[in-house]
């Protein structure tokens, strides 16, 4: 069996709280779970689509919206739990190289919504390498919150898909709860960009 | 290897024009020998993308966020990929997105592969207990106009529809050796 990483430091809602506001015009897809409880404690704004399950479908969503949206910059944010669930998707989007397209794993290296079981980035599989053999154009590991202004750059520049694992403490935080009702997030979405609802 | 014809038949082809008149601009697919038809002109028009997936839930989240973004996409699969999706049609359920697949068959009719047959004989009940309404197209003649009335319930009433496509119309799979 592997032997458990190094647990990273990074403040989790720190560094989702300074991305968000370093790429204010981003249309931001969140993962289950703690990356929701992030943004949603960050910025809610009516361009941000809460998942509260479909686990391993945000980044894939992402793909779908950043080919419809090809020119704004199209943020997944999620946790390494339902990035791993979802690894097929970083292949696809490596197919489809949309240069508007980031995704963002805020990783603690556990299983936080069910007990903090460790997964597999806590036994030290390395996301961002496969995010490079899957054809990202930038890809960073980021153990120091220094390097979220040069992150933002990467998703504002909409200069390639962008892969960045984020290595952040796995301590407890409070809950802050996104709207759950799915029908709501995605119509007051959709009106953000100028669409009807049906 | 299934041995597909260049010459598109034409149900495969009724089925691209449906999409592209309706103003489809994504086509996300795990590829099937009935689907290669429309796969081939989708990623030769220029007013489409053609995406590949690794796995058919994927696709049920990227046709999903083509729609956040203001696009109308498609699903193409084979009946074996049904059951990849089902908790993934949470999304579909929960957001009340459109959804429009395009399911072929396998497991139902003169199939030669056992392995293909638990799958298929659930699919359509799969598709139901997830909340997904189900077309079927027998003929070739029904082709079209099952495909239409799928993508009208799917864009004008905001169903999530699968229509399936009988594995007779795709013709028995040759396993000779080449």
């Amino acid at each position: 069996m592997a032997e458990a990483m190094e647990q990273g430091t990074i403040d989790r809602r720190a560094f989702v709280a300074k991305l968000t506001a370093a790429c204010p015009d981003s249309l931001i897809v969140t993962g289950l779970g703690s990356t929701s409880y992030d943004v949603f404690a960050a910025r809610d704004e009516d361009r941000t689509f809460y998942l509260w399950g479909a686990m391993g479908g945000a980044a894939a969503t992402g793909l779908g919206l950043a080919l419809a949206q090809p020119t704004r910059s199209v943020l997944v944010i999620t946790g390494d739990g339902e990035q791993l669930m979802g690894m097929g998707a970083l292949a696809s989007i490596g197919v489809q190289q949309p240069p508007n397209l980031s995704v963002v794993v805020i990783d603690n290296g556990h299983f936080g919504e069910t007990g903090m079981q460790r997964s597999h980035t806590g036994f030290g599989i390395r996301l961002a390498e496969v995010a490079r053999a899957c054809k990202f154009s930038h890809v960073m590991e980021i153990a120091e919150i220094g390097l979220v202004d040069a992150l933002a750059d990467r998703i504002n520049a909409r200069s390639g898909p962008t892969f960045a694992q984020v290595f952040v403490s796995a301590d407890d935080v409070s809950r802050a709860l996104p709207p759950r009702d799915g029908v709501y997030v995605k119509n007051r979405f959709r009106a953000a960009l100028g669409l009807q609802p049906m | 290897m299934n041995s597909v014809s260049r010459e598109p038949v034409a149900w495969q082809q009724e089925i691209f024009s449906i999409l592209k008149a309706g103003g489809v601009k994504q086509v996300a697919y795990v590829p099937d020998a009935g689907h290669s038809h429309v796969i081939r002109s989708a990623v030769a028009d220029p007013d489409m993308r053609a995406v590949v997936l690794t796995t058919e839930e994927e696709g049920v989240a990227a046709v999903c966020g083509a729609w956040l973004g203001g696009q109308r996409a498609v699903l193409l699969m084979q009946s074996s990929g049904v059951g990849n999706c089902v908790n993934m049609f949470s999304l579909v359920q929960n957001c009340r997105f459109p959804f429009l697949a395009l399911i072929t068959m396998r497991g139902e009719w003169a199939e030669f592969n056992p392995w293909q047959v638990p799958m298929g004989k659930a699919t359509q009940a799969s598709l139901e207990l997830m909340g997904v309404t189900v077309l079927r197209a027998e003929r070739p003649e029904d082709v079209a106009e099952t495909v239409q009335a799928g993508f009208d319930a799917a864009f004008n009433a905001e169903q999530a529809v699968a229509v399936l496509l009988s594995q007779n119309l795709i013709g028995r799979k040759k396993w000779e050796a080449k």
